[in-house]
């Protein structure tokens, strides 16, 4: 069997209808070769992690635009680790710089703002993986 | 955990149990297809064979996730504990996909358990890999499976055609029911669903496949026992038709037992999956063959007119059909 391609699942948690750049990063990843489970808005973090699970997905990327990463990354973090899944998170969407640091701190693997290339967006997600297995 | 290194025995036992990543993590060494998919049949085969098979199809939009979202209600309100199985295609440009049929479905119901697979490309993957993802769903206890595939591509439309259940959706003003009979999804549906019956021209498409049922009755081309495929009028967007269409499906799956028709689908889907198997073993077989020295002298010595093309293809089945007691899968190079 030939290499199994990278599976992400895709998620705004919370309330926060930002969706163009989610729906662009599903875009740039199926076009670099992912599968991506794509869930939209509105979800929760404990159906991430359910789908994690369900769907054996090597990833999750996480978009947020409505000022509450500094709890929800870190509580999808939490959430994921409580059930056992080592899989990265990355973080994309609007976060101020002095955020930044607290957040890899809890665990978030790559945070990814406004204006990221295709390129800088496959690689980092990339690397967020192998770096794990 | 996730490129954990758990046997597919030891995930098989935390799967029963109901642990979710080992029955995900099962149902990935499945897709992965060769050993570790055949060490999972071996664990499931004899444990399946309970969970009812529904398979949804219809083209692209036609809201067959959203249909699917508003059957799950129904089917957990009668006390089942479902598993969906989400086919969407791979690009075939660079392999990847959007897998996006979860969008449909509400975010709080994470008892059901949902398997979004990408075709993959490779010829012959989707008609394994979905047999082997009943087997196992339907092995840890789930029931009914529901398996939804966009209905375009023969691959696509057999895997739903060889369910107990294949549920047809069609939409208004698109002249689906047209399109539904040269797909050759007509002869496959066991119900249809006109979807987004809130949109003009539902009664037309009713009317349309009423039209072509009457004309597969008169052609003699309907079931055996003469049952006629109900057709349902849905608005998948507010849920009208889930329930009709759940009776339906019970309905059907009585009909089947009633009729002794259960063994015989299913003894079809067997097979289908059997000739799948050995068909890719052969390909296999034939590729390295091919590959092979003895396969390029072959090809050589027919280029040159010393053999005659039956004598060059008989050559080569002889070797890749092998009664003796070596491997289907030549080890290296031969001759
Ligand atoms: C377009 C937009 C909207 C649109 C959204 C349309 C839609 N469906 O997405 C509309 C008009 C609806 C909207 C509404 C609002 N908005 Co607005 N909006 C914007 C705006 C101008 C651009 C966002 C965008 O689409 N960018 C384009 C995409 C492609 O970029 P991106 O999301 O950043 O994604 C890139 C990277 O971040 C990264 N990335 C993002 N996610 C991920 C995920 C992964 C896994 C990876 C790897 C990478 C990655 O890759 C992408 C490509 O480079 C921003 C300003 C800004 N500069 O960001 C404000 C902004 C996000 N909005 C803001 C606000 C406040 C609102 C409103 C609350 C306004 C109001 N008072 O009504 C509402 C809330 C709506 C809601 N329900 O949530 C604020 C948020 C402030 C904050 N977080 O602190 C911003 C920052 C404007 C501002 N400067 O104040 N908005
Ligand atoms: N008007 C209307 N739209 C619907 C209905 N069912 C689904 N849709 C919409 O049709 C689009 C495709 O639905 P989806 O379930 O993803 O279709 P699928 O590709 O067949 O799985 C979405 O925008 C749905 O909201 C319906 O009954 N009526
Ligand atoms: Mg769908």
């Amino acid at each position: 069997m030939t290499d199994t391609p990278i599976r992400i699942v895709l998620a705004k948690i919370g309330f926060d209808g930002h969706d163009r750049g989610l729906r662009m990063v599903a875009r740039i990843l199926r076009d670099a070769g992912f599968e991506v489970i794509y869930l939209g808005l509105r979800q929760t973090t404990e159906n991430v992690v359910a789908v994690v699970e369900q769907e054996d997905a090597d990833a999750v990327g996480l978009s947020m635009h409505n000022a509450q990463h500094l709890t929800l990354a870190p509580k999808m973090v939490k959430s994921l680790r409580s059930a056992g899944l080592d899989v990265p998170v990355i973080l994309g969407g609007v976060v101020p710089d002095q955020d930044i640091a607290p957040l890899l701190e809890a665990g978030v693997a790559v945070i990814l703002g406004p204006g990221t290339s295709a390129e800088d967006v496959v690689r980092s997600v990339r690397e967020a993986v192998t770096s794990r297995s | 955990m996730k490129r954990d290194s758990s046997t597919p025995v030891e995930l098989f036992d935390a799967a029963i149990t109901g642990h979710r990543h080992a029955i995900g993590r099962l149902l990935s060494l499945v897709e992965q297809g060769g050993a570790s998919a055949d060490a999972v049949s071996a664990l499931t085969h004899e444990k399946s064979g309970a969970a009812m098979v529904i398979g949804i199809t219809g083209p692209p939009g036609s809201g067959k996730s959203s249909l699917l979202s508003q059957l799950l209600k129904e089917v957990v309100a009668a006390g089942f504990r479902p598993a969906v199985i989400a086919v969407d295609p791979s690009s075939p440009l660079t392999g990847g996909a959007i897998l996006g049929d979860r969008v449909r479905i509400d975010a709080t119901d994470t008892a059901t358990f949902i398997r979004s697979i990408a075709t993959r490309g490779h010829s012959g993957g989707l008609a394994l890999a979905v047999p082997g993802a009943v087997r196992v769903l339907d092995a840890v206890g789930f029931n009914p499976i529901i398996i939804e595939t966009v209905g375009v591509g023969q691959v696509e439309v057999d895997v739903t055609a060889s369910a107990d259940t294949t549920i047809v959706v069609a939409n208004p003003g698109t002249g689906d029911a047209v399109q539904a009979n040269k797909a050759g999804l007509l002869e496959v549906a066991d119900i249809f669903v006109v979807n987004k019956s809130d949109l003009p021209g539902s009664d037309d498409a009713r009317r349309d496949l009423e039209l072509m049922l009457d004309l597969s009755h008169m052609t003699g081309q309907e079931d055996s026992t003469g049952r006629r495929p109900p057709i349902i009028m849905a608005n998948s967007l507010e849920g009208s038709g889930a329930a009709e269409l759940w009776a339906a499906v019970v309905e059907h799956g009585e009909h089947l037992v009633a009729t002794n028709q259960l063994s015989a689908r299913r003894a079809k889907r067997q097979l289908a999956e059997l000739r799948s198997r050995v068909s890719d073993a052969l390909m296999d077989a034939l590729d390295s063959e091919l590959a092979s020295k003895h396969g390029a002298d072959i090809v050589v010595a027919l280029s040159d007119r010393r053999i005659t093309p039956t004598e060059a293809s008989s050559q080569i089945i002889s070797r890749v059909i092998r009664t003796d007691e070596r491997p289907a899968r030549p080890r290296g190079p031969q001759v």
